[in-house]
């Protein structure tokens, strides 16, 4: 239980962790260190190198940029949950933080970290789907975006390259006054979900519903869109009923089988907490209130 | 692979260095580079929370963060809440008094974990601690004699810092 031997490299710059990783071999970046350290304690993780970015300060920041909310991959999850422009624009996320791990785990995790770490039951990457986020990566060679939707590659990997190093996410908020929701079933607070549900609502001046997203976590390799009840939703006026027969969709998804929960408990999860969510961002989207 | 490194720290107000291989944990550089053996190791893979110390203030597992991490920054453990000859912290009394311990081994964890929560929330109600201390394991006691403990600690904290 104490991690494997390994060469540790902290770079100071962005730069000098892009040089790093185009030049090493079998490298590992650490970023808050609340996955990879277990993995690394536990020998799941064999690097030959590891390279920690916390002394990079360049990638921790909340930035609104014209219509665009970006942030860094290094900010801390705690400091997400306290930043006062995540919390007027994006309520969703900080509801999920609230559930991701504990205090302390949070005080080091990080938004990036998270991403990266792709665990399928992990909220942050739900958010990002939910979101249609764009997933910024850099390495010597230069930059380029991934959306959310393409980034998962397969189980717990994201589709990024080994030089190559996630800096920041972007997207566009919704509107003010938009309903949110994100409710998850776990064994104790703070553990992984068995499955989440996150829910996004806008309602047009007439009370129907224009816009919606419904995400779920820990069914499958990666966050899955509910694009079907979404577009079931366009339109509609919101009512118990309506969320209730919209959700049972989710019945019949593809759902892991796993030591947590068979295929069928996460089936009925994932339809009763995806009921769950959209009337909890009805509610919200109806009161206004971007809690 | 022999890379080592010096580091230097404050922990519980001292000033501490060593020279450390990358892949020590801060938690081994406490108990057995400085000999401070009140942060205990449980799971050492972050889940039970009994090597929770302080880091520049904030709860940090310390099986989760390389001992190099902590090269210039401030820890607190367990034995800097009373140094000896001093009374008790507070929520220490309180744990006594209200049998938040049995055994002892994770207590240690849920001291940091609490000292941290009750700092930023002085009057917390009883749902706000349990979820506080949703990321300790307690193997003995289980969890009512240690919340009772937080909620008295936070009173008497209070009268302290009203005085």
């Amino acid at each position: 239980m104490k991690p494997p031997p390994f060469h540790y490299h902290d770079p100071q710059d962005l730069d000098g962790a892009l040089d790093l990783l185009a030049r090493l071999e079998n490298a590992k970046v650490l970023a808050g260190g609340q996955s990879l350290m277990p993995m690394l304690n536990m020998r799941f993780a064999l690097p030959d190198h590891v390279i920690d970015i916390n002394a990079i300060e360049s990638l921790a920041f909340v930035r609104e940029s014209g219509s665009r909310l970006e942030i860094g991959a290094m900010t801390r999850q705690h400091d997400l949950e306290r930043s006062a422009p995540l919390r007027r624009l994006c309520p969703l996320m900080v509801e999920a933080l609230g559930q991701v791990g504990h205090r302390a785990t949070r005080n080091r995790g990080t938004l990036g970290g998270s991403l990266c770490h792709l665990d399928p039951a992990a909220e942050l990457p739900v958010v990002a789907a939910a979101l249609d986020a764009t997933i910024q990566v850099k390495s010597k060679q230069g930059g380029r975006s991934i959306a959310m939707a393409d980034f998962p590659a397969f189980y717990m990997t994201p589709a990024i390259e080994p030089e190559e190093l996630v800096t920041a996410i972007e997207f566009e908020p919704w509107p003010a006054g938009h309903g949110h929701a994100f409710i998850e079933f776990a064994r104790r607070h703070g553990d992984f979900a068995i499955v989440a549900a996150a829910a996004m609502l806008e309602l047009s001046p007439e009370g129907t519903i224009s816009r919606a997203s419904v995400t779920l976590g820990g069914v499958g390799t990666a966050p899955l869109r509910c694009h079907g009840i979404e577009e079931q939703l366009l339109g509609q006026h919101g009512s118990a009923a309506l969320f209730r027969e919209a959700a049972e969709a989710n019945r019949g998804i593809d759902a892991m089988d796993d030591v947590h929960a068979s295929t069928l408990y996460r089936q009925h999860l994932a339809a009763e907490l995806t009921g769950r969510a959209l009337a909890t961002a009805f509610e919200r989207a109806q009161e206004r209130v971007p809690a | 692979m022999t890379d080592r490194r010096r580091i230097a720290l404050t922990v519980n107000g001292l000033q501490r260095d060593g020279e450390v291989e990358g892949r020590l944990l801060l938690a081994d550089f406490l108990r057995h580079h400085l000999g401070l053996t009140g942060t205990h190791l449980g799971c050492e893979h972050g889940v039970c929370g009994a090597c929770t110390v302080l880091v520049d203030g904030q709860a940090t597992r310390s099986c989760l963060m390389l001992a190099v991490q902590a090269n210039g920054r401030s820890i607190t453990t367990v034995e800097g809440l009373a140094p000896d000859g001093e009374a008790s912290h507070p929520l220490q009394a309180a744990f006594h008094e209200r049998h938040g311990l049995q055994c002892g081994f994770c207590t240690p964890g849920f001291l940091m974990t609490l000292v941290e929560f009750l700092e930023e929330n002085p009057e917390p109600d009883e749902a706000a601690v349990r979820e506080a201390l949703s990321g300790n394991l307690c193997r003995c006691t289980g969890y009512q004699g240690i919340v009772d403990a937080a909620l008295q600690a936070s009173a008497s904290l209070r009268e302290t810092s009203g005085q």
